[in-house]
């Protein structure tokens, strides 16, 4: 009997010390690692390129502390913040996608549908446009909205249990709702105003400072643990609730857990770089499609973010010389063809 | 016998036909109220019997002015637009057996948004009738690549609709966005266009979009008895002697049509292709040929009623009308939702 037990399938091992087990996927460790590696990369690519070139050995001096002051203060006061952030919030939005999707069981379960960052926008576009604040009184408006909408969505969808369909739905009507209201906002607005806001709307990190990769760090340090030390029922849960109960699982803790820190991370990511489209819808399905699983890992999701945010910001920065677009712009036309290659591709598939 | 056909028993079938044309009366009742009012009402309210009688035989007054110049022409356009939209998310749900099917959700109003501000940005148009013809050819380029994308394979789901809509939408709008972004003079004229209103539209646009909204219309109208047939599933309707890849061609040129001229006339507006469908099946059941005809009636009635609400609410100011239809169909959208199961179609 335990012989049998032991026999896995090659595709997994699992270590044992005392009370303690993991089971590893070592192709999805190895994708993990890779993308990893990859948005690292791009980060010290992102650090080397700008207005003024600084070569990679340079850049590594000023990391190890050893640099002159000029490539000092291009380094960890121009870049690195923008860099961070952009590795932090591809990160958590990976993530938070991550769990969405699994817990939805539904691929159009992101933040981006269920009306998170449609509900983060209105936020910061009150704040800016009505309230008049700016910086970090954005970032809370974009929390609060965040927040505010997820409650309203998750008690609208509520009814004897929350059907993952029905969650989709409440958040495209509240985000239609919510999409209304902005682009209210921004037509009554002086000019100015509402060019600031709209370059808000797209998600940007031009800019940026530490104020900001604090907000996420937190957001990423605090949660994504809890979110993977959770993340391990989303397979039972994935089964159907009385499945999930019968093999132990505390569902509906664990499913409040997930929920908020999902929420969570996707509010800390928009505080500070703005509604980024695509990312959180894209990641984790890229990620299951190179790891070769049928449900991608919240790490290798998140690799997948940190990685694709880094490049497409990459991207913002030199695709039109001599103008920084913002990289939600980058995003959403990356996502949005991913999206249609994955609709031509399995059009013979019964998925959606 | 004799007893019997003096006093039939009321059949379920005969009680729903009384309950349609019952329908049908109280619907074309409040479109006229709601005509009249848009006509009535505004930062200037001019009484009933003023307005019927300028309306006839203009004065030069400022009464007659506002009623023709302003009221009349900004009435009809609510009047072609509300139906063409209602319609248009009519013949869309039926064709992708989609009770979600909208133009606004699945892209189509993106797609005349981005030429508008193509337009806009790089040709220097600067009127509303002007960016007509742009609005129109996004609109049909947007609608042949999404049908082509979701409406079609073997398994088309609401879900892969709305998300091949969806995918549209992002790439669109990130044209959209790097141009807006790039372009600041453009981007102001865009944000009025964009927020769906018929406060600066004038008659010139009306006679413009016409031609196409009636051509739209009669060719939806046409259409109901194969769109019932499709209903069936495309095995069904073929065995019926429908054809069912000439149907979703005509209409898809019929939704081209309808939302191009729509879009371009008052800019997107979300949400009424969703609400009118749905209220009209409520009422009538699955047969699509009530659905169009209340369509038709419930789509102006709604439109030019939340028009009138966006001048009362904030009086003097305006609220511009797609706000207000977002604001009253999301709502109604998201109730039911909860109601319904969602195999309804």
């Amino acid at each position: 009997m335990t012989a049998t037990l032991e026999k896995r399938p090659a595709k997994r091992a699992v270590v044992r010390a005392g009370a303690f087990s993991v089971r590893l996927y070592p192709r999805a460790l190895i994708v993990g690692v890779v993308l990893v590696l990859i948005a690292l990369t791009m980060a010290l690519v992102n650090l080397t390129t700008g207005d003024f070139p600084v070569p990679v050995g340079e850049v590594l001096k000023s990391l190890a502390g050893k640099g002159t002051a000029g490539t000092d203060f291009i380094v960890y006061e121009l870049r690195l913040p923008r860099v961070l952030v952009t590795l932090l919030v591809g990160l958590a939005l990976g993530a938070s996608g991550a769990v969405f999707q699994s817990l939805t069981r539904n691929p159009l379960g992101s933040p981006d549908f269920v009306g998170l960052t449609t509900g983060a926008a209105s936020g910061a576009l009150i704040v800016m446009l009505i309230v008049g604040g700016g910086g970090l009184q954005v970032s809370a408006g974009a929390i609060t909205g965040c927040v505010v909408t997820a409650v309203v969505v998750y008690l609208l969808a509520f009814r004897r249990g929350v059907q993952p369909f029905r969650l989709v739905l409440m958040g495209i009507g509240v985000s239609a709702l919510l999409e209304a209201l902005n682009s209210y906002l921004i037509y009554r607005a002086q000019l100015n105003e509402a060019i600031a806001a709209q370059v808000w709307l797209i998600g940007s990190v031009n800019g940026r400072g530490w104020t900001e990769v604090v907000i996420v760090a937190v957001t990423v340090v605090v949660l994504v643990p809890l979110v993977v030390h959770y993340g391990r029922h989303l397979k039972m849960l994935a089964l159907g609730d009385e499945m999930a109960v019968l093999h132990g699982v505390p569902v509906e803790r664990s499913r409040a857990v997930l929920a908020l820190a999902a929420v969570s991370l996707s509010a800390g990511a928009t505080a500070a770089a703005g509604p980024i489209a695509f990312v959180a819808l894209a990641a984790p399905p890229l990620a299951a499609r190179l790891s070769s699983s049928p449900s991608s890992g919240i790490l290798p999701a998140a690799g997948m973010g940190a990685a694709l945010l880094s490049a497409g910001d990459w991207a913002a920065q030199n695709a039109l010389p001599g103008n920084d677009i913002p990289v939600g712009v980058i995003t959403a036309a990356l996502g949005g063809v991913y999206l249609t290659w994955l609709l031509f591709h399995e059009k013979r598939g019964a998925r959606a | 016998m004799t007893a019997v056909l003096t006093a039939p028993p009321a059949s379920p079938h005969r009680q729903r036909a009384r309950r349609r044309w019952i329908g049908f009366a109280v619907a074309v009742a409040v479109l006229f109220v709601a005509l009249a009012l848009s006509i009535a009402i505004g930062s200037r309210t001019i009484d009933l019997s003023t307005v019927w009688r300028v309306l006839w035989h203009p004065d030069g007054s400022a009464e007659s002015a506002i009623v023709h110049d302003l009221r009349f022409p900004r009435t009809v356009l609510g009047l072609g637009v509300g139906a063409a939209l209602g319609l248009a998310g009519t013949v869309m749900q039926a064709l992708t057996r989609n009770p979600l099917a909208e133009p606004g959700l699945l892209g189509v109003n993106l797609g005349a948004s981005t030429a508008v501000v193509v337009a806009i940005a790089f040709l220097g148009v600067t009127t509303a009738s002007g960016y007509v013809w742009f609005a129109f050819a996004g609109a049909a380029l947007t609608s042949a690549a999404v049908f082509a994308l979701g409406g079609t394979g073997r398994h088309p789901t609401p879900e892969r609709q709305i998300l091949a809509g969806v995918s549209i939408t992002a790439v669109l709008g990130a044209i959209v966005w790097a141009i807006l972004v790039l372009r600041r003079e453009a981007f102001d004229r865009y944000r009025h266009w964009d927020v769906g209103s018929f406060s600066d539209r004038d008659s010139a646009t009306v006679t413009q979009i016409l031609p196409f909204l009636v051509a739209g219309v009669v060719l939806t109208l046409v259409l109901g008895r194969q769109l019932n047939a499709l209903s069936l599933g495309d095995e069904s309707a073929t065995s019926l002697g429908a054809r069912p890849a000439r149907i979703r061609a005509l209409g898809l040129l019929a939704v081209t049509l309808l939302c191009g001229a729509a879009t371009a006339a008052a800019g997107p507006i979300w949400f009424l292709g969703l609400a009118v469908p749905y209220a009209a099946r409520m009422i009538v059941g699955s047969d699509q040929r009530w659905i169009l005809a209340y369509a038709v009636i419930l789509g102006p009635a709604l439109l030019l009623g939340a028009d009138v609400l966006g001048r009362v609410l904030v009086a003097p100011a305006e609220l511009p009308v797609g706000v207000v239809t977002a604001f009253l169909g999301a709502p109604l959208f998201i109730a039911l939702c909860r109601r319904r199961r969602l195999s309804s179609l």
